[in-house]
């Protein structure tokens, strides 16, 4: 037998507050040795509180050569962004 | 090359020069994929093949808290292969493939773990100077130019500066102790400060990869200026040991602002790199042992459990 343990993504939130972030991958067979090496590997020094293993082949990315398209709806609307509204200048503060 | 390719060479040239990451679905040329895959892999051999001299002196060690260190410290090198294993990997190569390359002797690590760490001050003054060089190398690479390369490193050196003290520390300890102890930290200084500055590779003249790496931003910074950096650093630091830099050509230069130290025999550096160091051959049958003899059945055990307990999961929802 020659296979190759799967690959899984891990995500560790950091403190209570925070999000879950992407921190690397690793290899293991199941779910639980996951989770086991993700905090034998990520979290060595208290790093978190909360990881989250994912099988690699389930994440479903983008594609960068489509970026100029795929994010094209959001490229000429500046009008969502506060500084396109402009304040008289006796208000300091909004 | 077709024009289509000529254009998205351009366009990653563009990206590189306006300092902006490639990651790993982007487009890159095959040369600046391959150049990663090798020099990746090597770099995580390296981390693994690097336990095997300090794993040595585990049960060795003179004191527990000495014990404690050092084993963190080896835990730490099996994390840092397996970042940089994983960040080869999404270039398409993968665990297996890098593993058998080891196993077979067709992947190079760093030639400094084929010396053998005979003594305790060994495991000092590898801390202490082969650390400190690979840290200045790992600093460096913080800012490379490929995305998952620089997180790794960037992981990789917030973990790595308590390597450098702790071996500091183990010199200290011999410096501060008896005559036999301060000649035991010399001895090992006399021996692991030629190969360490081998470490930074061949001068820059002689550097096959170098220069196409520095355009790519691979590297940053050129074999010989890390090897200059590591010197200046370095000499000062033997100084508070009070231990001897086995170079008699080792002087300061006002005009420079550096060391100018002797030459390097690289005869020595090839003949290890082509296999024929004090350690080669037990450090390649130590890790065959590890991942075949020892290893192979363990990952087979496991993957045969996770595929039984999945069968089990799926038959009992039906």
């Amino acid at each position: 037998m020659n296979k190759e343990w799967p690959l899984w993504e891990v995500f560790i939130r950091s403190k209570a507050g925070l999000h879950h972030q992407h921190v690397g991958s690793l290899h293991a067979a199941d779910s639980e040795m996951a989770l086991e090496n993700a905090r034998d590997v990520y979290t060595r020094r208290q790093e978190g509180v909360s990881i989250w293993v994912v099988q690699s082949n389930s994440i479903i990315a983008s594609n960068p050569e489509e970026n100029t398209s795929f994010f094209d709806p959001a490229e000429d609307k500046i009008y969502r962004h506060p500084t396109f509204y402009e304040l008289p200048d006796e208000l300091k503060h909004m | 090359m077709t024009a289509k390719e000529k254009n998205f060479e351009a366009l990653f040239q563009a990206k590189i020069d306006q300092e902006i990451k490639i990651e790993a679905k982007d487009w890159m040329p095959d040369a600046y994929r391959k150049t990663l895959v090798r020099q990746i892999s090597q770099h995580a051999h390296s981390e693994i093949v690097g336990m095997l001299p300090e794993g040595n002196w585990i049960t060795r060690a003179p004191s527990l808290r000495r014990k404690i260190g050092l084993l963190a410290k080896v835990q730490d090198e099996a994390g840092h292969g397996l970042y940089l294993y994983s960040a080869a990997e999404t270039l398409g190569t993968t665990r297996g493939q890098m593993m058998d390359a080891l196993n077979e002797g067709k992947a190079k690590y760093s030639s400094i773990f084929n010396y053998p760490t005979i003594t305790w001050a060994d495991i000092g003054a590898v801390g202490w100077l082969v650390d400190g060089a690979a840290i200045l190398n790992q600093v460096m690479l913080t800012r490379t130019s490929y995305g998952p390369y620089a997180r790794a490193m960037v992981r990789i050196c917030k973990e790595e500066s308590f390597h450098q003290r702790q071996g500091f520390d183990i010199m200290m300890s011999l410096c501060n102790g008896t005559a036999e102890q301060k000649a035991m930290a010399q001895d090992a200084l006399n021996r692991w400060w030629w190969p360490s500055l081998m470490m930074f590779g061949p001068s820059d003249a002689e550097s096959q990869h170098s220069e196409q790496s520095m355009i790519w931003k691979i590297k940053r910074k050129s074999n010989d200026t890390l090897r200059q950096q590591f010197v200046d650093a370095t000499v000062d630091q033997a100084k508070i040991l009070g231990i001897t830099i086995p170079d008699p050509d080792l002087s300061w230069n006002e005009e420079k602002g550096h060391y100018d130290f002797g030459a390097i025999d690289w005869d020595e550096f090839w003949q290890v790199v082509k296999g024929n160091g004090i350690c080669n051959r037990d450090r390649l049958k130590a890790r065959r042992a590890a991942y075949i003899t020892n290893g192979k059945w363990v990952r087979d055990a496991a993957i045969a459990y996770a595929e039984k307990k999945q069968q089990r999961d799926i038959s009992k929802v039906a």
